[in-house]
């Protein structure tokens, strides 16, 4: 089917504000608009620019805003968003060129949680794994499955507002720790989602929920580290 | 302007292998990744079903049937030292693993949960034995995310979306890399006492592939250019289970929860092929017997594919589920959440009410470096490159040989990274820098302002579409003399034409017009090697089926094939040398070659 794509395009090395580049292509229905901006770029104008990578949903390179809405570019087929398709970069990142955004500011507040496992005490003297029951297990899975797109942080009023905000994104890689069983920092965690740029700037506007491409419930899991602020109790 | 930058250790690529052997390396080494993606967008985090260690949480299990199932796996091809080494550290490995905190499913004890996976026996063939330790249908996802998360802790120096184009060596000694900078196309020079290539696959040279847009493999290809050998390149894996015409892959894992292949005439065909295994026989020769039944008018309306079938309704009537038990839709949703998501996002269609349509996918190189089994990689069949390693999928070392069992992928990546970041560590105390040659980045300038400046008439990804064609229509699940010589033929006509390119961009930033077809490229070398290599091996052997040449040669074949660029000398552009090659005899510890049945 033909579609019409229109995309925010911008060059530093060449233009002075970001341009609509138009363009028409020919593709099935059942394709992603991922293989319509490679028609673009491949075949009409290799000066063109976005990240990829796995093209399928896991890695987390092609979040883009498509007709409004962020949306992974692999993941939205063209039939689910009709012939005339607007492609812009997602908001509230410094354009580099095209639709590649400066995502270090992102990936800045994340490392700012500490998202990672801590647990300095003895290893289980069998040499084996620690135990954790299932019901501890699925605790905290909405959280595993973050694939870091920024999708839900670029789609929230918060952190249009106020770049300094961690973002849901952060705070969902901090509920995964801070609600593992083994985990030994939820203390240090939860004191910085405590601060002025923490959870508290959360709204639950649910942009970021509707966001996700993974399907966690972002505004949830922010609701619950709020509670255990709140409480003082992680359950 | 080119910088400078000066690191005990340089790893090349931020996937599993890579951040595993930074994690290690960096204990005592100063050591930086560099890494054409963020660590996170690496394709270990697309692998599903699972890592495979003798655990025993679920059933009995050891050491030595893993071993052996990935020996017989390779049919024979493997070097048996490694594999043993392999079973035996994937153990210990995947305890790391769980104390770095990696979200694994768990037994109602509390221990990490395992299932069954193609190939992988109890008691050496018995029967499929649970030996893959998973997280639902994520599992390499959370093992990518552990190891960076490990990574932002012990603040290992990353250079992300910086692009490897060139490996310094010389006299035997490698000196550093030559990377772009994509951010602003500026060069980089990384000096390092030590090397570790962890690049991963280069599947982008064919159509229908599970492989991400950027497996294409340049630092393997840098390699070649540089006059060092690969080893096995003719062996490429071809997932049975892609989505039909996609190529997006669904795991094995649906196998091991109990889904089955079903033909036109709505039979279970593999029972027929594979007796004992039936559906879970390893993926090289389920690839064939869904060709077998395309080939014999039974694909799904006649055409080139079969259906996968993971109902639980269906499981259920065929008793294929583990151990023979029921199973229930509820499960199935909370086992293989993702793959149940590709097939209702790109082919519309819920596995929970329907079979998929699946065709099989090109999907990992079993050749690749050649190395031993802490990293070193080699000149030729014993010579080490001194501070030269490479781990994960771009390495061959070789546990792999003729076709990868499911799962041990993840662990050769965990287990091969650990020891070759190890051994990096190691050699660094000792080592000093050795000098870098003035010259160590024309080359790369030179390949891009070629590229930049390139006014031609053809088009990259023509070129590159060509290419994918060629190699899924000639260097396939069934393979013959005359079609894999018109790929040999076909690939040095394509070479030809990447003369001529034309390039868009002309400017620094991100200026991924360039990078795509300097990729492309180092496509064209690797399929070159992986056609002829493939053209030269005059038998059947695990993932190489011939239709000419149908039986396994042990007499004349039991060995791997080393491929050399005949003139040992690196040009700009595309190489333009033939191939010269060698072989390399298998290590046979303790299991002789016999036929492999399952």
């Amino acid at each position: 089917m033909k579609v019409h794509l229109k995309i925010k395009r911008f060059n530093p090395e060449k233009d002075s504000k970001p341009w609509w580049g138009e363009y028409d292509v020919d593709v099935e229905p059942t394709d992603r608009v991922l293989d319509a901006l490679h028609q673009v770029k491949w075949y009409q104008d290799g000066t063109f620019n976005l990240r990829r990578s796995c093209a399928h949903g896991v890695c987390g390179s092609d979040a883009v805003r498509i007709n409004g809405q962020n949306k992974l570019a692999c993941k939205v087929l063209i039939q689910d968003v009709g012939a005339n398709i607007t492609v812009e970069p997602i908001l509230g990142l410094p354009v580099i060129k095209d639709l590649i955004v400066d995502m270090e500011p992102f990936f800045s507040h994340y490392k700012s949680v500490m998202p990672y496992f801590v647990n300095d005490e003895p290893l289980p003297e069998n040499g084996r794994e620690r135990l954790q029951s299932v019901a501890d297990r699925e605790r905290y899975d909405q959280g595993t499955k973050c694939i870091l797109c920024a999708s839900c942080t670029t789609s929230c009023p918060s952190f249009w507002a106020n770049g300094q905000y961690v973002g849901p994104a952060a705070i969902v890689q901090a509920h995964r720790f801070i609600f593992d069983t083994r985990d030994r920092a939820a203390e240090q965690r939860l004191k910085i989602l405590n601060e002025q740029m923490g959870v508290w700037r959360c709204r639950t506007a649910f942009n970021c929920t509707n966001a996700c491409p993974r399907d966690i419930p972002v505004t949830q899991l922010i609701g619950e580290v709020k509670r255990a602020l709140a409480t003082g109790e992680i359950r | 302007m080119t910088k400078h930058h000066q690191f005990d250790a340089i790893i090349v690529g931020g996937g599993g292998a890579g951040l595993m052997a930074a994690l290690h390396a960096s204990k005592t080494a100063n050591v930086a990744v560099v890494s054409k993606l963020h660590p996170t967008r690496s394709h270990t985090g697309t692998a599903q079903g699972g890592i495979a260690a003798a655990l025993g949480n679920m059933e009995p299990d050891s050491w030595e049937w893993h071993m052996y199932d990935t020996v017989k796996g390779g049919d024979y091809l493997v070097d048996q030292d490694a594999a043993e080494i392999m079973a035996r550290d994937a153990i210990d490995a995947i305890i790391e693993l769980e104390h770095m905190g990696l979200p694994f499913d768990r037994t109602p004890e509390g221990k990490i949960e395992q299932r069954r996976f193609g190939g992988h026996t109890a008691n050496f063939g018995e029967k499929p034995v649970m030996r893959a330790c998973k997280a639902a249908d994520r599992t390499g996802h959370m093992i990518l995310q552990t190891l960076y998360q490990q990574c932002i802790k012990n603040k290992v120096n990353f250079f992300n979306e910086f692009f490897v184009t060139d490996i310094v060596a010389e006299d035997n000694i490698c000196r550093g890399v030559i990377a772009i900078e994509i951010a602003n196309s500026e060069v980089h020079i990384f000096h390092a006492k030590a090397v570790l290539i962890a690049s991963g696959g280069f599947g982008k040279m064919f159509k229908v592939t599970s492989n991400a847009h950027t497996l294409t493999g340049d630092p393997v290809a840098a390699v070649y250019r540089r006059g060092l050998p690969l080893e096995d390149m003719e062996f490429f894996q071809f997932h049975p289970t892609g989505i039909y015409k996609l190529g997006i892959l669904l795991s094995e894992a649906a196998r091991g929860e109990g889904a089955v292949f079903i033909n036109d005439k709505g039979e279970r065909f593999m029972e027929r092929y594979a007796p004992t295994l039936k559906d879970l026989a390893p993926r090289d020769m389920a690839s064939r017997y869904i060709y077998e039944e395309v080939r014999a008018g039974r694909g799904i309306g006649g055409k080139d594919y079969v259906h996968m079938d993971f109902r639980a309704e269906t499981i259920n009537r065929y008793k294929s589920g583990p151990g023979g038990k029921e199973v229930t839709r509820e499960h199935l949703e909370k086992a293989l959440p993702d793959i149940l998501e590709f097939a209702r996002v790109y082919m519309g269609i819920d596995p929970m009410k329907d079979p998929v349509p699946i065709q099989p996918t090109a999907h990992y190189a079993m050749g690749g470096i050649p190395t031993d089994a802490d990293g070193k990689v080699l000149a030729d069949n014993s010579k080490i490159v001194t501070g030269l390693y490479a781990a994960g999928e771009c390495a061959c070392v070789s546990v792999h040989g003729a076709n990868r069992l499911g799962t041990n992928s993840l662990v050769d990546l965990v287990v091969f990274g650990r020891r070759g970041g190890k051994a990096m560590a190691d050699f660094c105390k000792q080592a000093s820098f050795a000098p870098l040659p003035a010259t160590a980045a024309v080359d790369t300038i030179a390949d891009f302002d070629r590229i930049r400046n390139s006014k031609g008439a053809e088009r990259a990804a023509a070129i590159r579409a060509d290419l994918q064609a060629m190699m899924t229509n000639y260097v396939g699940v069934f393979r013959n003399g005359p079609d894999m010589q018109k790929a040999v033929d076909g690939v040095r006509e394509l070479k030809e034409r990447f003369k001529n390119i034309k390039t868009d961009d002309t400017g620094s930033i991100f200026n991924t017009d360039v990078l795509e077809t300097f990729e492309l490229g180092c496509l064209l070398d690797l399929a070159e090697i992986t056609a002829a290599a493939a053209l030269r091996r005059t038998e059947s052997r695990g993932g190489h089926a011939r239709e000419d040449y149908q039986q396994r040669d042990d007499a004349n074949w039991l060995n791997h094939s080393m491929a050399y660029r005949a003139d040992g000398k690196r040009d700009v552009g595309i190489t333009k040398c033939d191939i010269s090659f060698d072989k390399k005899p298998v290590t046979i510890t303790k299991f002789q070659p016999k036929e492999r049945k399952y």
